[in-house]
């Protein structure tokens, strides 16, 4: 017996994709059973996936104290090749094929807007929290801001402004629970707050702007919006990284002193 | 054949984010601006260009289908490899702050949408496809 428990840990770890292939199979299969049997399809099964896939992270993050939820256990790294950057953006593309350009092209102008403006607003409102908590120099403040813009900003903006340690896995923090709540509140909050054109997606990831949390919160809500709301969301963080430690600590500097 | 599908999306996905990063140094940033985001732009304009002229195969166009397809289930995996504890044990300024710019931004969804005019998708588009 343990002889052939050891051959399938074996097998699954050495095919690490095709063991991610049958979990994630797994998980949608149980997901869109729930939520078609308890949910009465009320829930869609994608937003239930990707909450479950979470709710392993987190299982996973608790388990092996690593970062990288449950693909830091052995025997589902393979969810690490599967769900990382390189096919998540591969299949982003993927989902640019047939899209509309007229619709982009009509909100163009607002998802521009929308990255300006969500921007210089998550500094804000990451600084006055941090303010609210203590924090007085302009270097922790703006670093704080950055992580509340997305969680690469955050840390970007903290090693180029010299921030603490700290600070920078706080900033981090903030990124990853902003990243979170929009894969959890988007499909929640699309119809209530009009988020149901092509227009309406392309603003969205401006305006929110991880390229993750915009995925899989459009996923979860129609996910023939993915690829306006991917195609702002992509320049967010690129924006953020120019104007964190440049404008956005010489105002933070200029209001704190 | 399905891997000229994938040709194309990969020369896409390559020189995009190669112009990503160009973009990003010309701004002085070691980042990625924007690579998807062209490389996208890229997908439609020769995708849309081949298929008038017809040299779209079936089986190439299957190709990109594949991946389109793969995309919700990439993302579950992609959930299940969060900093989920973490983010977690931020402590309130990482959770107010994080959920803060959240909500005020799904505020702010509306009025900047009002600036692009009507917009809606095609009728065959209301099934979301599972």
């Amino acid at each position: 017996m343990d002889f052939f428990i050891a051959t399938v840990m074996k097998v699954a770890t050495k095919n690490g994709l095709i063991t991610a292939f049958v979990i994630v199979g797994v998980v949608t299969w149980l997901a869109y059973f729930v939520s078609k049997r308890l949910t009465k399809g009320r829930i869609h099964g994608s937003a239930i996936a990707i909450v479950a896939g979470l709710l392993l992270a987190y299982i996973g993050g608790e388990f092996t104290h690593g970062k990288k939820g449950i693909s830091d256990v052995a025997f589902f790294s393979g969810i690490g090749l599967m769900g990382g950057g390189m096919l998540r953006d591969f299949c982003i593309i993927a989902t640019a094929f047939g899209i509309k350009l007229e619709e982009l092209k009509k909100a163009g102008l607002a998802g521009t807007l929308a990255i300006v403006v969500s921007t210089f607003l998550s500094f804000l409102i990451g600084a006055v929290v941090a303010w609210g908590f203590g924090y007085r120099d302009a270097v922790s403040l703006t670093t704080i801001g950055g992580g509340v813009a997305t969680f690469i900003v955050g840390p970007v903006t903290g090693a180029a402004l010299g921030a603490t340690s700290e600070v920078i896995a706080l900033s981090i923090a903030a990124g990853v629970v902003k990243s979170i709540s929009v894969m959890i509140l988007t499909p929640i909050l699309a119809k209530p707050f009009g988020l149901t054109t092509p227009a309406a997606a392309t603003v969205y990831g401006g305006l929110m702007g991880t390229t993750s949390g915009t995925a899989a919160g459009l996923a979860a809500t129609n996910p023939k919006l993915v690829p306006y709301g991917a195609m702002t969301a992509t320049f967010y963080t690129g924006f953020g990284c120019l104007v964190g430690p440049s404008i956005c600590f010489f105002i933070i500097k200029a209001i704190v002193g | 054949m399905v891997i000229y599908g994938l040709l194309i999306m990969g020369l896409c996905a390559i020189v995009g984010n190669v112009l990503g990063y160009l973009l990003g140094g010309i701004l002085g940033i070691t980042a990625n601006v924007g690579g998807v985001g062209f490389a996208m732009l890229f997908l439609v304009l020769v995708t849309r260009r081949l298929m008038d002229q017809g040299k779209l195969s079936k089986p190439a166009e299957s190709g990109i289908q594949f991946w389109n397809a793969m995309y919700i289930p990439v993302v579950v995996a992609m959930a299940a490899q969060q900093n989920v504890v973490a983010a977690l044990k931020g402590g309130w300024i990482a959770f107010i702050g994080g959920l803060g710019a959240v909500i005020i931004c799904f505020a702010l969804i509306r009025p900047l949408t009002a600036m692009a005019g009507p917009s809606e998708l095609m009728e065959d588009d209301d099934e979301a496809s599972a």
